[in-house]
């Protein structure tokens, strides 16, 4: 039953709809190559029981002529999405045997239109790391390998678990959250495509918050259409999140295939960094001769304060982060150390609970919002990051959407920059400025380092232009015509 | 600005997460490696400039004061360390 893992989500929904085959054997196939994956550390929560009688109930909707636009799909879910009955942990101690009493509102939503769920996809503790290393159940491990070369390499992070498990055919697609890049990094590292929609279209209510004005959910998938597919699905306007956008959601799949004959393309010249592998310029410059050949315009534009969206960042997601991992308390839920009084309790119970990348951040954060600290870092970081959004405001006067490399280098191996946080940090420079500003971004699979490791390209829209942003994924996707796939080792 | 080894101190307390005393130079150290990569801040004029905490716009929606949710303290309480009869059962603060 391999076949049956390798098609795309369009391709087995069309497979569901023929008859071809069922989705308890699109589903049992898949729960097969989960088990047999176990050494990528992908799923660090397997539900195959609850998957098949997920996929025996779409088949009987389908029967019955009911099937949904997803029906039948196995899916994998990102550990920070609560799942109701299925312990969600967001990849901490803290949070090791929480078992939500309620669902997400974007797994919700799958569900509603049909989807199966596999399992609970590996991430960054709290989705804080850029490599999946700060996971309380230890890395995820690439599928991909350089060639010649059995070094274990990273999936990025924090969604590394969904981007490997789409990458190593262990789902149809998954869902995911971005931060400052935690979607299109991984994304780019394994060869798949993911897609951060603009601020405000996917509920954050029932995922487990980091920095509550930057988070943002969206889809890891094998294809842009699939991607489409999948945010189509997420999206729309929920009560109980007050950031929640109360506009309608179209059919994103429409927008893939569109032609971009006469679009104006950005090219922000702040995005050619020092010491960018040659390798990824080449790429770059392959993605911008593939959208002049489909008929668009190329602009210069300049993004002037793209250096400082990172230092920026580091202010400002560590300071919500502190305010909202302030509720594990150790009392309602989670762990609980003891301790002589109540404020030890506190003390030990985070220390505990948290793991070193949390924990430091958690520390800058209760800085920068100390007294004494908050005008000269908080506030500053704020009036900076207005400055971000103003620039892409700017660039909107000249272009409809930008291009960029995703990010500054392939994967790079477990261990290798662990130890320098602003190292690990750097691995967002081209990604973290959309959160900032709020807008949707894409990377999707475009050409092989000579290592034969993926690269990816990033397509930036303007604020619910996502549609845009599809027909220009869609088209390069189709000129770069990557088909490579990680060769199984595991 | 330095972060010295009280101020590690005094945030880790704020943050109420307990650093062994063995931590806290090294604390210090990292500290002051991301802050001093932050203050590059500074170079951008932010003069006038009206700080940004929010993409969406800015007026929250008001929903009705109603319960929407509720009832259920088993629910509730389903994930606490200490639960008893429906409650949380909390260390003794007050004397």
């Amino acid at each position: 039953m391999t076949a049956l893992t390798k098609l795309t989500l369009k391709g087995a929904l069309d497979g569901l709809a023929a008859k071809d085959f069922t989705s308890v054997e699109l589903t049992r196939a898949h729960v097969e190559a989960v088990e047999a994956a176990r050494p990528l550390n992908a799923y660090i929560l397997e539900t195959p029981e609850k998957a098949l009688e997920m996929a025996a109930a779409s088949d009987a909707r389908r029967a019955k002529g009911e099937a949904g636009p997803l029906d039948g799909a196995p899916l994998g879910v990102k550990d920070l999405f609560c799942t109701q009955g299925v312990r969600t942990t967001a990849c901490s101690k803290i949070l090791e045997n929480f078992v939500p009493g309620y669902e997400s509102t974007v797994t919700s939503q799958l569900w509603r239109d049909g989807a199966v769920m596999l399992g609970k996809l590996n991430l960054d503790q709290f989705a804080m790391g850029s490599s999946n290393e700060t996971s309380y159940f230890g890395p995820v491990t690439n599928p991909w390998r350089a060639s010649g070369s059995n070094k274990a390499l990273t999936p990025g992070g924090s969604s590394g678990g969904s981007a490997a498990a789409v990458a190593a055919d262990l789902c149809l697609g998954a869902t995911a959250t971005d931060t400052g890049g935690s979607i299109r990094q991984p994304a780019a590292f394994t060869g798949t495509v993911g897609i951060k929609p603009t601020y405000g279209r996917c509920s954050r209510w029932g995922v487990v918050a980091f920095a509550s004005s930057l988070d943002q959910a969206g889809p890891i998938a094998k294809t842009v259409e699939d991607t489409a597919l999948l945010l189509t699905s997420m999206s729309g306007h929920d009560p109980k999140d007050s950031t929640s956008l109360d506009i309608p959601v179209p059919d994103f799949t429409q927008f893939v295939g569109k032609s971009i004959k006469g679009l104006r393309i950005g090219i922000p010249k702040e995005y050619r960094v020092d010491g960018m592998p040659a390798e990824i310029e080449k790429l770059w410059a392959d993605g911008i001769e593939w959208l002049k050949e489909a008929g668009c315009e190329i602009v210069e534009v300049s993004l002037p304060h793209t250096k400082y969206a990172l230092p920026a960042y580091y202010i400002v997601a560590p300071a919500e982060a502190s305010s909202n991992l302030a509720r594990y308390d150790g009392m309602r839920y989670g762990l609980r150390e003891d301790g002589a009084n109540l404020t030890e309790i506190y003390e030990r119970t985070r220390a505990a609970g948290f793991g070193d990348e949390v924990k430091r951040r958690i520390l800058i954060g209760t800085y920068v919002l100390s007294a004494g600290y908050y005008d000269a870092y908080y506030l500053k970081a704020l009036k900076v990051r207005r400055r971000i959004a103003e620039d892409f405001d700017k660039a909107w006067e000249k272009c409809d959407a930008l291009l960029t490399p995703t990010a500054p280098s392939a994967a790079f191996g477990l261990g290798e920059n662990s130890n320098d946080p602003i190292a690990m940090y750097l691995n967002d420079v081209f990604t973290v400025t959309t959160n900032l500003a709020g807008l949707p971004g894409l990377s999707l699979p475009a050409g092989l380092d000579a290592n034969g490791l993926p690269l990816g390209l990033q397509i930036i829209g303007k604020p619910l232009d996502e549609g845009t942003v599809f027909s220009v994924a869609g088209a390069i996707e189709k000129a770069a015509g990557f088909t490579a796939k990680a060769d199984k080792w595991w | 600005m330095a972060i010295d080894a009280a101020t590690v101190r005094k945030v880790a307390r704020l943050a109420r997460i307990a650093e062994p005393e063995e931590r806290i130079e090294a604390l210090a150290q990292e500290l002051n490696g991301i802050m001093t990569w932050i203050e590059q801040l500074a170079e951008v004029d932010t003069d006038g400039v009206e700080p940004l905490t929010s993409v969406v716009g800015s007026a929250l929606p008001l929903r009705d004061d109603v319960v929407t949710m509720g009832g259920d303290a088993a629910l509730v309480t389903a994930n606490a360390p200490k639960s008893k009869d429906g409650f949380f059962v909390v260390p003794k603060v007050v004397e």
